[in-house]
């Protein structure tokens, strides 16, 4: 994505020079391009004059989104979308939580008005959402130190924490996993925020490249931030485990570095909305200060409806303050004021006790698919696979993504030949996978393996 | 604003080329510290203080958001009944990163004509967005990504946020004369002036109707020669409409600047917003189009336009949007929503008339010719002052009066109190 918007920016010449050549006037001012058209009751002249835009290119299709519309496009009964992380029932349909839809009830019922919200969201869902993230009580919320927006589901959040940083940390560096989420590098890019990657993935061991990561942590200009994922590491699905979190923050902690997390699956990973804030947690035991997006497109499953938030762990109250307001200066150049819908929904589920329990039960019912389905691909890998390959990796992974170790080559050959549709770094995603697709997945995944390279 | 700004970058990278405090240090003290507290929005900052007033006199004409007489916001009865159908049962897949193609089809149809030949030529290109603020960023992004060179001129008032925007997408500006103080109109041989003296194929941000905030709009003639001089001139007209509808309670009406503009064959931008005209506020629905050549530059055009809203929410808000298209694709409802539209604006253009008769009567020398949700008052920011603090009265401080906040109930009160801030001047 970022050589791409390289070569964009390269190309936008001023449209007039190019055209000046084109544009051929004749002497009364008439124009040899003119066509001319009949509408309804109007003849209008369409003045073809040369375009402003005549040297803009046609944008690459997303790679991940760009999966879904290949998939739909593929008229093969067997195809099997394993591209975007958006939850699907044992049936492949997607998932409206049964308590999102009495939510949606209620609101109905009660007659909201549409008004605007505050630049920084509605505030039900700004005190929900820190609390489930940092626990009740906890002092960093007792003690005001956390400045928290409602923002754009993840990537809105993530936006306005990058623009934040290229505002106030001119010329510091975000350090982003290799590999991460794909939209990550944009929004750096178009924030103006330089980056660079710290080593994650191994694709000898299919594991956390645990040495090489806390190296580039150590490495890294003093004061650089460290995009880090919650839980449920997207693409890969590879987590660092508890130990592992703890040498981290000593290391960003050593180096004054600026941890910023990416928390898209709380409650999604393990079940356990609390277990999956654990890495959060410890940083905030620390006492250190830091930023934390989050989404709750996957797991209340309000995707379409975009809705986040963007924390920012403070040491002072005052601090808080001010950086809450100065984050709000950032959202309204960029639209003013969040959706209210989303948000809504969020505080009625967290804000009533019962709707908040069957809230956790469904999570855990999804998360507990997710986990049934890749114990179900690991015994159909295992049991098919002749070669002796060690497919462990499959059960040490977390959450909706699986890496499945697949080269590009290899992806290809699951699109081409077994319309199996995922992303090109070899992710699937097992949300999009059902108990009675794994054996099918596992021939394709095998077949790959071996005899593509 | 921007030289302050310059000042916090400036003292944040000297701070990081110093020699970094000691690790024991970190704990006690603060990334932020650099980090000032912002100014209070202009706009929104004033329903925060109206809201804080515990005072029973106190009336709120600041933001432009519709209230019915009794001063309560309002929910479309065309909107509820969308509601309830969506209620429950919709699914909440990502949208496309161009949003709703459905809502997308009737808004265009709204801003170009029914029948409109470039829709049917699929030569516009057009994505959700966030509202208008949205859509005037993404071509505001979208314009600095592509016309590197270029600038905005912005008319004398405009939306405040309006300059936010350009400014963070870091589209330099110009302004160009629009507002007469003296006449309380249209500065129109400024306007002609300033677009004559404009550098060919300059871009320029219209109102397209209900000029916000002074509620002056220029008449269909003096449309039609702003358009020939813009032809002349080659230059870029950005229509921000958000009013359709509610400026004259009649949607064909209230695009005609824009149809002129079409009919003479320019290629303009248009941002669209259903905040106002379908009361959908915060859940944020709107649009914007740009036309192009042909089809095949609208489909590039419209990549480019995604590529620019993926690294900043990926793709838009379901929820207004499906409102939005339950109801325009669906007669009845169309048709119920066309006669709310005609309620909220009456209602308006009512109040408009009621509170010129009472100051008339009071005898007070203002004029009141204009149209639309606000109005420029004329009132100085102290005689403002004045209204808040011995009024409880809110509005911005530029004297932009929301007439939606005005009601019969209290249009006899904030007359009496405009006369009496404004009679000695």
């Amino acid at each position: 994505m970022a050589s791409s918007m390289l070569s964009l920016g390269s190309t936008s010449l001023l449209p007039r020079e190019i055209n000046k050549d084109k544009l051929k006037l004749g002497p009364s001012g008439s124009n040899p391009f003119l066509r001319t058209k009949s509408l309804s009751r109007v003849t209008m002249s369409v003045s073809v004059k040369p375009s402003r835009f005549e040297g803009i290119t046609m944008a690459p299709p997303d790679p991940i989104l760009g999966v879904s519309e290949a998939f739909k496009a593929d008229t093969n009964e067997l195809k099997l979308n394993l591209g975007v992380g958006a939850y699907r029932t044992e049936e492949l349909q997607p998932y409206v939580l049964n308590v999102v839809k009495k939510a949606e009830n209620l609101m109905l019922e009660r007659g909201d008005n549409k008004e605007y919200l505050p630049i920084e969201g509605l505030a039900a869902f700004n005190k929900a959402t820190a609390e489930l993230l940092f626990g009740a009580g906890h002092p960093v919320i007792k003690e005001q130190k956390v400045a928290t927006i409602q923002g754009l589901s993840g990537t809105g959040s993530l936006r306005l924490a990058a623009a934040l940083i290229e505002r106030y940390f001119p010329g510091a560096k975000v350090l982003i996993s290799a590999p991460t989420w794909g939209n990550h590098k944009n929004i750096f890019n178009d924030a103006k925020v330089p980056w660079s990657e710290y080593r994650y993935y191994d694709p000898k061991t299919i594991g956390l490249d645990f040495e090489g990561m806390i190296e580039d942590i150590k490495e890294a200009p003093e004061g650089s931030f460290i995009l880090l994922h919650g839980c449920a590491h997207n693409p890969t699905g590879i987590d660092p485990t508890p130990e592992q979190w703890v040498k981290i923050a000593d290391v960003v902690q050593e180096k004054n570095h600026i941890p910023f997390f990416d928390v898209a699956y709380q409650g999604f990973a393990s079940g356990s909305l609390d277990e999956d804030a654990a890495s959060v947690r410890l940083f905030a035991e620390r006492g250190m200060e830091f930023f934390v997006a989050q989404s709750y497109s996957k797991n209340l499953g309000l995707y379409a409806e975009r809705i986040g938030a963007i924390n920012v762990v403070c040491s002072s109250a005052d601090a808080a303050t001010r950086v809450k307001s100065q984050l709000k200066r950032i959202a309204r150049p960029m639209y003013s004021n969040p959706p209210v819908h989303g948000a809504r929904i969020v505080a009625n589920v967290v804000g009533d006790a019962t709707m908040f329990g069957e809230w956790k039960a469904e999570m855990e019912m999804m998360a507990g698919r997710i986990k049934t389905v890749r114990q179900r691909l690991y015994d159909s890998l295992v049991s098919k696979d002749k070669s002796g390959k060690d497919w462990s990796f499959i059960l040490k992974q977390i959450g909706m993504f699986s890496f499945t170790g697949l080269n590009k080559a290899q992806s290809d050959n699951m699109t081409n030949k077994w319309h199996v549709y995922m992303t090109k770094d070899g992710r699937i995603s097992l949300a999009g996978l059902s108990m009675a697709k794994c054996e099918y997945l596992a021939d394709a995944i095998i077949d790959s393996c071996h005899n593509v390279s | 604003m921007a030289m302050m700004a310059m000042t916090i970058r400036n003292s944040a990278s000297r701070r990081t080329m110093m020699s970094r405090p000691i690790f024991g240090s970190r704990s006690m003290s603060s990334w932020w510290k650099n980090v000032e507290p912002a100014p209070k929005d202009p706009i929104l900052g004033v329903t925060e203080a109206f809201l804080a007033d515990p005072s029973p006199d106190k009336v709120n004409v600041g933001v432009g958001a519709y209230r019915d007489d009794n001063g309560k916001p309002v929910v479309l009865d065309c909107v509820r009944e969308a509601e309830r159908r969506i209620a429950g049962t919709s699914f909440m897949e990502y949208l496309p990163m161009g949003g709703s193609v459905k809502m997308v089809e009737e808004t265009l149809k709204l801003a170009y004509g029914d029948n409109s030949q470039f829709i049917k030529d699929k030569r516009i290109a057009a994505v959700q967005s966030l509202s208008g603020t949205g859509a005037c960023r993404l071509f505001a992004d979208f314009q600095k990504r592509f016309c590197p060179a270029s600038q905005i001129y912005i008319p004398v008032p405009t939306w405040s946020n309006h300059h936010n925007i350009w400014r963070d997408a870091q589209v330099p500006q110009k302004t160009y004369h629009y507002y007469h103080p003296e006449t309380k109109g249209l500065d129109f041989k400024g306007l002609m002036d300033d677009v004559k003296n404009a550098p060919e194929g300059s871009f320029f941000l219209l109102h397209a109707c209900a000029h916000n905030p002074t509620g002056v709009d220029p008449t269909e003639e003096q449309w039609r020669e702003i358009s020939q001089l813009f032809k002349a001139k080659k230059h870029f007209a950005f229509f921000d409409m958000a009013y359709q509808g509610f400026a004259s309670g009649d949607p064909a009406r209230d695009a005609k600047s824009i149809r002129i503009f079409l009919e003479d064959g320019h290629h303009i931008g248009i941002s669209q917003s259903y905040a106002k005209n379908m009361g959908l506020y915060g859940q944020r629905v709107g649009c914007l189009s740009v036309l192009c050549e042909d089809e095949k530059q609208a489909v590039t055009v419209k990549s480019q336009l995604q590529q620019l809203a993926r690294p900043m929410y990926s793709n838009p808000p379901l929820h207004g949007a499906q409102i939005v298209s339950t109801i325009l694709g669906d007669p009845e409802l169309k048709s119920l929503w066309l006669k709310e539209v005609k309620i909220m604006a009456d209602r308006i253009i009512g109040m408009r008339t009621t509170l010129r008769d009472s100051l008339e009567k009071l005898g007070s020398p203002l004029s009141w010719e204009h149209i639309g949700m606000f109005c420029y008052s004329g009132l100085t920011p102290e005689q403002v002052d004045r209204l808040t603090s011995e009024y409880h009265i809110y509005m911005t401080r530029n004297g932009r009066i929301s007439m939606a906040g005005v009601t019969t109930g209290n249009v006899g009160y904030l007359a009496n109190a405009i006369h009496e801030v404004t009679k000695s001047s």
